[in-house]
Formats: structure tokens, sequence, C-alpha cells
């Protein structure tokens, strides 16, 4: 089938077969390679993208159901050589070891954020309750979520 | 997956002739179900009818006294409305933790009863609030709804438009989640209304069942020791790997004392 999508910015016409999930059309057909396969059960939420705005398991969604849609992937994130707050609270804060799931986190923290922009840790481990992370047992992760949260209420109140 | 064709739907009556035309295609509203089980290669329909953005099925809106929600409202829409969050907490509870954030952006209310998973949450709030199920042809009471382990009253060409929730005088929801997969254990709605109690388990049985001994002690006297010594059929309830019908039976007893303590 035909779709056009918008990916991190930039408009395109693809094709694919109607059962092409968006996570191999992000991967194998776009080359943006960052979105990772973990599970292919829709559990450990290694694949998270945003769609339209929002944080969904991009292995569990087809190509064509984007199809007029806008997706943010994890190398849409930062602005050249400057990196999104939650990226670098995740460095900060060592929020990452094997970096497997970490873009699926990355994705998933900046939507948890933009709903609660000071949340506290029981909403940050709520928040995350798609995605899994195998190497962390998730103390940083928490931590490098409620650095981002701090950060962009800063820059907020900068550039008020 | 299998190779299968998929189609924007048009309009209600478009999918209502697209199921009536071809026996093997099937509706797609959030695909968080039916998606992992056509990965898993359980399901191979022919083609898929996505009514994901058909305005007949969108909308929550409050009626009088009730409470009307499109089928293909997703659940986090559902847990962030303003309309639900006022007039019937528990059920914006109920969506609000649903499997998780991502699902809650994808699955949709009428995706979610028209499966009938025996673990999912919904069916709970429709059985214990006596809500009322809208199709392209019909109305039916959730009682007559929900018939058994992934079976509900619809035909097979029918297509869910909304469910209509009468304001309960109160009602709350405790669920115990499986850890890895966020589906009930046991689920319990627990709710006063004007026709009575209700108290619907989800996750524990072969479907959604009404714990009628806990509703006839609960009448007698509000309070989670009115139920302590309610029988519950462990024989009735699911053994699986995750736990046995007595362990379930001993989840639903919680659950149904905690939902009941929120509201005492």
């Amino acid at each position: 089938m035909n779709l056009e999508l918008t990916v991190n910015g930039k408009t395109q016409s693809m094709q694919c077969e109607d059962r092409t999930l968006l996570v191999d059309l992000l991967r194998e057909q776009i080359g943006l390679t960052g979105t990772h396969v973990g599970c292919d059960t829709s559990q450990c939420g290694c694949c998270t993208v945003h769609l339209d705005g929002q944080a969904v398991k991009s292995c569990t969604v087809l190509a064509a159901q984007a199809d007029g849609s806008s997706i943010t992937t994890i190398e849409g994130l930062a602005h050249g050589d400057a990196l999104h707050p939650v990226q670098q609270a995740f460095s900060a804060c060592h929020g990452l070891q094997c970096g497997y799931c970490t873009p699926g986190m990355i994705m998933a923290s900046t939507d948890l954020l933009r709903r609660h922009p000071d949340p506290t840790d029981e909403q940050i481990r709520e928040g995350l309750a798609g995605n899994l992370c195998r190497c962390t047992g998730y103390v940083n992760i928490v931590a490098a979520v409620k650095q981002a949260a701090s950060l962009m209420r800063a820059a907020g109140s900068q550039s008020a | 997956m299998y190779p299968f064709t998929y189609e924007r739907a048009s309009s209600l009556q478009h999918s209502v002739q697209g199921l009536r035309s071809d026996p093997e295609a099937k509706l797609l509203a959030g695909g968080m179900t039916l998606l992992p089980t056509m990965k898993m290669r359980l399901a191979a329909p022919s083609r898929l009818i996505d009514i994901a953005r058909l305005a007949d099925l969108r909308g929550i809106t409050r009626e009088g006294n009730t409470i009307v929600i499109g089928a293909a409202q997703r659940h986090g829409e559902v847990a962030a409305d303003p309309t639900v969050r006022a007039a019937i907490p528990a059920l914006a509870e109920l969506a609000g933790h649903i499997g998780d954030p991502q699902v809650r952006a994808r699955g949709t209310l009428g995706g979610s009863i028209a499966n009938n998973d025996p673990a999912a949450d919904y069916p709970a709030a429709l059985l214990g609030l006596d809500a009322t199920v809208i199709t392209d042809r019909r109305s039916i009471a959730a009682a007559d709804f929900f018939l058994g382990l992934f079976t509900t009253a619809l035909e097979p060409d029918e297509i869910i438009r909304a469910v209509r929730f009468a304001l309960p005088r109160r009602a709350a929801y405790a669920k115990f989640a499986q850890a890895a997969s966020g589906y009930a254990m046991a689920g319990v709605m627990v709710a006063q209304l004007d026709a009575g109690i209700r108290v619907a388990v989800t996750g524990a049985g072969p479907g959604v069942f009404r714990w009628r001994e806990a509703e006839a002690a609960l009448a007698g006297k509000w309070s989670s020791d009115a139920i302590a010594g309610c029988a519950l059929d462990a024989g009735a309830l699911n053994t699986d790997l995750h736990g046995s019908a007595a362990y379930r039976a001993q989840l639903v007893r919680v659950m149904a004392a905690q939902a009941i303590d929120r509201l005492s």
C-alpha cells in the first residue's frame, strides 16, 4: 500500500505491505534504527515512538494505521547537537547500561513529562509501566526522569 | 503475520457491509489485542477494516443521568476525561489502569468489550454499573452481552457504537494485576446503584460475573467484614500458570474488601 507520513518533521511517501509493522517501516525502510524490537509481544516498550504526540508501541501498530500521521523517534528529539533534556538527564544520572531499552524509555518519559511536568516517583514508575529494563533495576531511570522534569521546568520558567 | 488487506472504514454502514461480505474480515480499532494475536499467527483475518477514526464511534457526552462513551474512545481518553472523572470516577480510574500508558494510547472501549477477554477490566465496569451496549442495530444490557470466554451477544456483522453508563450513587474498582501483563487476576467493581448493589468480578473466572452472595450481604451492611463469610465457589474459577483457583478466590475477597473500604 501507499502511505504518507511525517517522521521527525520530514514528510515522505512510502510503499509497504499492508501487514508491515510501524517499527519495521521505521527501522528497515527509513533506516531509523534507534527504535528497537525487544520482545515482539507488546510488553517491553523498546519500540516506543510518538504517534501524533503520544507514546505508543510501534511493534503493535501497522504502518498503515499511521498513514497521514506524524511520528517522532528517538532520532528526532535532539536539535542538532543539543540533546533533549531527557537525553541529558539519562546520561547524567547513568540511567542506562546496555542501552537497549533506553530509546523506548526516553520516548515514554517525554510523553509522561508532557502529562505530568512535576511527577512524583510513583507517577514516574507508573508512567514507565510499559517499558522493561533488564539491566538497571530502574532506580537511575527514575532519577533521570526526575532530573529531566526539573531541567524542563527550569527552562520553561526561563523562557516565560 | 499472514498477509491481509487493510482498509480505512468510510462509514459505519460501510464497515457493516464489509463484515457481511467477507466472513474472514475483522474490525481494527486500537489493535492492542488483535495485532499481537495476528503476530503470533493465532488469527489470520483476510481483511482489517480500521474503524478507529469513525466519528460515529467517538465522543464522550453526559445525557441526563447517564454518560455515553463512543466505542472508539481510547482508554487514556476515558481516564483523563473531565466528564467521566466527575460523574463516574471509578470508571476513569479503571480505564487509567488498563495495560500501560502506551496501550492506553491505542486500546478502545469497544475493542475491549467485543473481545471479552476474561481478564479485561471493562467488563467488570459494564456489569457492575448495569451499562447498556449500543450497537449499529440495537441496545444490549451488559447482563445479556457477556456470554463467556471471548464470547459476546454480538452478531458476526454487528458493530458496537457506544456504551451508556448510568451514574451510580457510588462505585469503586480494585484490581490485583498480574505483574508482567497488567491483566486482572482479580478485578472487582463494587457499586451502589439506584437498582441495588453490584459486585462484578473479572479476571478470576472464565468471564465476568456478579458475586451475588456479596451483594446480598452488603445490602444488609455496607462493610468489608460483611462479605467475610460469603461463599465463593473456587471450582468455577481459573487455574493457570499465574495462580490457582483457590488463590484467585482469595484475591477476589481481598479486592472486593478494598473496593468496599474505599467507599466506607
